[in-house]
């Protein structure tokens, strides 16, 4: 098909640039320029989808983002589709693909239309009112029915192969908007020599301009005007020009969050180039220049395909060269009604009558159209229209002073409505300003602000062009003085236009229609229609924030763009209440509906977390290690030989270390070094031990409590030297621990003379474990002795490793003789490597985190977050020897002193046998005295640590338990769903009790 | 995103701050002489306020910080920020 709609000449559109494009696979042609719904237009089309919930055909409403009906689904593949495009803003690319939504078997013939016949049963709150009961079925069925028959698009099999990109930038004055008002504030801003940044949603600046007939400024005809002014802007190296950019965000202190489409329009996109950028804009003074959204008019059956709003109409004809039919009626409640029918005249499209609701339309524009011929009905009303996939007539219905006069059916392919305009003012209250409500306009204008900015132009009611100019160029040097300080040389526009005046109407319009059938539609994404608003003002909803939710009104993906003013028109009628009273709802960012890439950005896939690695991961990466996620590290949790299973596996580690050697990557462990004169003294107030006497060289477990006394970290500490310590903390414990140090260091006690440094990333640590470990390391170390009487058990000696500097512990987490190696860990895997080679004549045996926690769990060790919740003191889980009783404070001493911290019946760290020896408890599972009880079963506690211990040939597990010192040899229960286990109480450490291994 | 003056560094963006709770609740000199009523309070209870709140910030991915700040909790905006150990600006307490 080519375009038969279109005009003989004019409009921005390339004719010399035929593109060709394809719609629910129909092929067809338009122009370069054209955006998908005006080369649709072109072509004779306006049903492009079906409604949301009665699955009415839909056509083209509008001719911007207000649009609520024709949304597409665009890509050239799965990995490139996007779906609940606005088709006015799909710009037109050689290729393009696009598919009607929410239709089937096909958007003619649409099986879901069942539910229009229907519609009686749906009326507002329709889903809270049937779907509440039983709760279970809303998940299990009405949903899933809901969502496949009500929707929107659908979303991409594929994952998005697009690229996203963020950036920042700054400016002295942002204008967003680029109409009249916006591009004279520019020019004020840009010639008081401030840094200017202009942005505008559309593919060309001009707004309102662009679809200009007939106005001049200056003398000149409005377009060349603007060309004009676009060639100053882009001359000046003070500002930039941002087209196809939408600000969807206004957020605190002048932050302002725009969307750039890079490549959206371009059938082959440079593969260098995101597919749009995300600005974050600080600008010290903004200026709205937002423009306004024009009203449709509520009557019956104004969502018929080919209902249009009248500016948008214009638009088509006069931008883009595409008539919206052949044969046009007009509705309105202004003189912008009249704007459109003499533009459409003069397109060639035939006007059929204007419907005007006023009774003396008496304007210039009006005085026109009559010069011009068309026919004006004062006082007239159009109560219906006729069609079914397109309007083919309206009922156009006479009002008297008390009743309706006659209805006349006049023949149309297009009905253009208007009801005046109202001011774009999102992103004025998404900064929080106050709306004030103008009675002339019946509409809400930006009232205080809260931000650094300022509205201009028909943002804030001024409709008319001469008073955009005027007032954005003032608004424009207003802001570039806040900003700078810049003063902006005077400027005069001499525009002209036929004026708009100030009429408009809000609310339904007056029909004679049965109410129990017309749908006169409010919303039209939602489906809302102003029987169901007056529905909810019946049933006692008053807010509009509460009819909004209960209607659905304005909560589409629009946010009700066209809907919102009408919906509290009719409010206002039905409660006979002013429309201040009202109140309004609260517009929120985004704008417009905005992708995840744009804020997902370059965070996806591995970059999403970033994982942390130690210098030994690719090691154990190439021994086949399977690595678990603890916080952001990747941990090695266990070495598997050929098929060995994760259980098989972790026995063989075990075996090796209690019997030979294994050897551990602990690098994850926190690590910070505190330096400085008082740093025993600082040790002493944020540790339940005692330092003081802690001579350099030894070793210390330490116990830190948060200030209400339940243990919050742990670790070796070692004393480096009189006034340094290298202190361990848990692995996802490091950030926290040294925020709470920095806390007590800076805020209480500055007088300190101490630095904390965090050097967890700059030691690896390698844990060499087993009875073995001495001769293991001994060949490779310099300077120091290993013997146990040089270097016993909890001691820390500095020496070398293979030339390189090393601090090593004596110390065991898992029971046996033990070592951890520190070195730097850029030298981490060299001297892993250097211990691997040196133990193998040992057997020496890598092993995992799983290994680990067993070997600790026999030995009763706790892990602090597994064994500890958070409200356990240290006695609690037998911690108490490392409660430095003598001191006089320290972080939690005072809260232990409270009487329930030290209660009988307090829940304490024990162990449990399975009486059934090869039952491996589940953790978390809870512990009872009698499983027979009646519900609710009094709990004593829980399972914290549960695994099976190759060494002990049984299960073991560690329990919190109420009193549970006490109820050591005691039998309790653990109910699982299909079973009751029965277990022991034992003391919590289940192998070598005594320690002497430590000294072999 | 609001802007934080931090007292050391200057104006910065508020992703780089993070929240340390009300100021000016000293941890006691001695907190044996209290008793757990006295401790109770100053462990858990704040003032809470509907609008200017004197409170910590810690400008963690900057200088590392802690200071103080006044914010208008109904606002959301910074009146002024301090450094730690300065008293409180004598700026009114907010009608609670
Ligand atoms: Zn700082």
């Amino acid at each position: 098909m080519t375009g038969a709609f279109r005009t003989a000449s004019g409009g921005r559109i390339d004719r010399s640039k035929p593109v060709a494009f394809t719609f629910d696979g129909q092929h067809l042609s338009g122009f370069s320029g054209d955006t998908l719904a005006s080369a649709l237009i072109a072509n004779g089309i306006h049903l492009t989808g079906r409604s949301f919930k009665y699955h009415r055909p839909r056509g083209i409403l509008s001719a911007g983002t207000d649009e609520p009906n024709a949304l597409v689904g665009v890509g050239r593949d799965e990995a490139h589709y996007a779906p609940n495009l606005r088709a006015t803003q799909v710009e037109l690319y050689e290729g393009l693909k696009a598919e009607s939504q929410n239709r089937w078997p096909s958007l003619k013939f649409d099986a879901g239309a069942v539910n229009d016949l229907a519609s009686p049963l749906l009326p507002s709150g329709f889903y809270y009112k049937t779907f509440m009961w039983p709760a279970k079925a809303w998940t299990k069925f009405y949903e899933p029915k809901i969502r496949a028959m009500a929707g929107l698009g659908r979303a991409p099999e594929a994952p998005d192969a697009d690229r996203y990109s963020q950036h920042y930038a700054h400016c002295d004055v942002l204008v967003v908007g680029s109409g009249p008002a916006g591009l004279a504030a520019a020019l004020a801003a840009a010639a008081s020599g401030v840094k200017v940044m202009l942005v505008d949603e559309q593919p060309e600046m001009g707004g309102s301009l662009l679809a200009s007939r007939d106005a001049s400024i200056d003398g000149k005809p409005a377009q060349q005007w603007l060309a004009d002014a676009l060639a100053e802007l882009s001359a000046a190296d003070n500002v930039t020009l941002m087209t196809r950019t939408t600000a969807f965000g206004y957020f605190p202190h002048n932050m302002i969050a725009l969307a750039e489409r890079v490549t959206e329009h371009v059938a082959v996109p440079d593969p260098e180039l995101p597919r749009e950028r995300l600005w974050q804009v600080r600008a010290k003074e903004v200026v709205l220049a937002t423009g306004a959204l024009e009203r449709p008019l509520v009557f019956p059956d104004n969502d018929r395909p080919g209902v249009m709003l009248a500016d948008s109409g214009r638009t088509y004809a006069n931008r883009y060269g595409a008539k919206p039919g052949k044969r046009a009626v007009i509705f309105t409640a202004c003189d912008a009604g009249y704007r459109s029918a003499l533009d459409l005249a003069a397109a060639g499209v035939e006007i059929a009558a204007i419907a005007d609701l006023r009774r003396n339309p008496a304007g210039e524009l009006p005085a026109k159209a009559l010069a011009a011929g068309i026919e004006v009905r004062p006082s007239t009303a159009v109560t219906g229209t006729s069609g079914r996939l397109r309007v083919s007539g309206a009922a156009l219905t006479k009002m008297g002073e008390y009743d309706f006069g006659a209805t006349q059916q006049i023949a149309c392919d297009v009905l253009l409505m208007s009801g005046g305009f109202t001011p774009s003012v999102h992103l004025f209250s998404q900064s929080r300003g106050k709306l004030a409500f103008d009675p002339v306009l019946n509409c809400y204008v930006p009232g205080t602000s809260v931000e650094r900015e300022r509205s201009a132009g028909a943002s804030r009611g001024l409709f008319e062009l001469g008073a955009a100019l005027e007032d954005g160029y003032a608004k424009g040097a207003d802001a570039a003085k806040a900003a700078k300080g810049a003063k902006a040389p005077a400027r005069a526009f001499a525009a002209q236009a036929p004026r708009l005046g100030t009429d408009g109407h809000i609310g339904a319009t007056p029909h004679n229609r049965n109410p129990a059938f017309a749908k006169a539609f409010v919303d039209w994404q939602n489906d809302v229609t102003a029987k169901d608003i007056k529905l909810a003002t019946r049933e006692g909803f008053r807010s509009i924030e509460h009819i909004k939710r209960y209607t659905t009104t304005g909560m589409a993906t629009d946010q009700g763009k066209t809907s919102n003013m009408n919906a509290l028109g009719i409010v206002s009628d039905a409660l006979k209440t002013p429309v201040p009273q009202i109140g309004l709802t609260t517009f929120r960012p985004p704008f417009t509906p905005t992708t995840f890439g744009i804020f997902a950005g370059a965070a996806r896939g591995e970059l999403f977390d970033p994982a942390r690695q130690t210098a030994i991961h690719g090691w154990a990466a190439e021994q086949g290690a399977i690595f678990e996620d603890v916080g952001n590290w990747k941990r090695a949790l266990y070495f598997p030989r050929g098929n060995e299973g994760m259980h098989e596996a972790v026995a063989r580690e075990c075996r090796a270390v209690r019997s030979a050697v294994g050897i551990f990557d602990a690098s994850t462990l926190g690590k910070i070094e505190i330096v400085g004169p008082d740093a025993a003294e600082f040790m002493n107030r944020m540790y339940t031990n005692a330092w003081a006497k802690l001579e350099p060289g030894r070793l210390r477990y330490g116990v830190m409590l948060r200030e209400d006394g339940f243990v919050m970290d742990d670790g070796v500490v070692g004393r480096m030297a009189p006034d340094r310590f290298h202190v361990t903390t848990t692995t996802g414990g490091a950030p926290r621990v040294l925020a709470h140090m920095e806390d007590y260091l800076q805020t209480e006690w500055p007088d300190l003379d101490v630095w904390l440094t965090s050097t967890t990333e700059q030691w690896s640590v390698i844990a060499v474990q087993g009875p073995l470990a001495r001769q293991v390391l001994r060949p490779l170390l310099e300077g120091i002795d290993l013997s146990k009487e040089a270097m016993p058990h909890m001691s820390v000696r500095e020496g070398t490793i293979l030339g390189i500097p090393t601090r090593v512990f004596s110390v065991s987490f898992t029971g046996e003789l033990g070592f951890e190696v520190n070195v730097p860990s850029e030298h981490g895997r060299k001297v892993w490597e250097a211990i691997y080679a040196s133990g193998q004549k040992f057997g020496i045996t890598p092993y995992g985190t799983e290994t680990m926690h067993v070997l600790r769990a026999e030995k009763g060790y706790i892990i602090v977050g597994q064994e500890t919740d958070g409200t356990a003191t240290p006695d609690d889980v037998n911690l108490g020897w490392a409660v430095g009783k003598a001191k006089k404070d320290f972080v939690g001493k005072r809260a232990l002193a409270r009487a329930s911290m030290s209660a009988p019946d307090r829940k304490q760290l024990v162990g449990l046998f399975t009486v059934e020896p090869q039952t491996v408890l589940e953790e978390g599972a809870q512990v009872v005295a009698d499983p027979k009880a009646p519900v609710p079963v009094p709990m004593l506690g829980h399972v914290t640590s549960s695994y099976h211990s190759s060494v002990l040939g049984r299960s073991i597990a560690l329990a919190v338990i109420k009193g549970g010192r006490g109820r050591i040899g005691q039998k309790l229960f653990v109910p699982m769903p299909d079973r009751v286990i029965e277990v022991e109480v034992t003391e919590p450490v289940f192998y070598d009790p005594k320690g002497e291994r430590f000294d072999v | 995103m609001l802007i934080i003056n931090c007292p050391y560094c200057g104006e910065r963006p508020e992703i780089e701050f993070r929240y340390g709770g009300e100021a000016h609740i000293a941890r006691p000199a001695d907190p044996s002489a209290l008793s757990d009523a006295e401790w109770t309070d100053f462990l858990y209870n704040r003032t809470n306020p509907k609008g200017k709140h004197a409170e910590r910030w810690r400008h963690i991915h900057g200088c590392g910080r802690y200071f103080n700040a006044v914010r208008d909790t109904v606002s959301d905006f910074f009146v002024t920020t301090y450094k730690t150990g300065e008293a409180r600006p004598d700026i009114e307490e907010s009608a609670r």
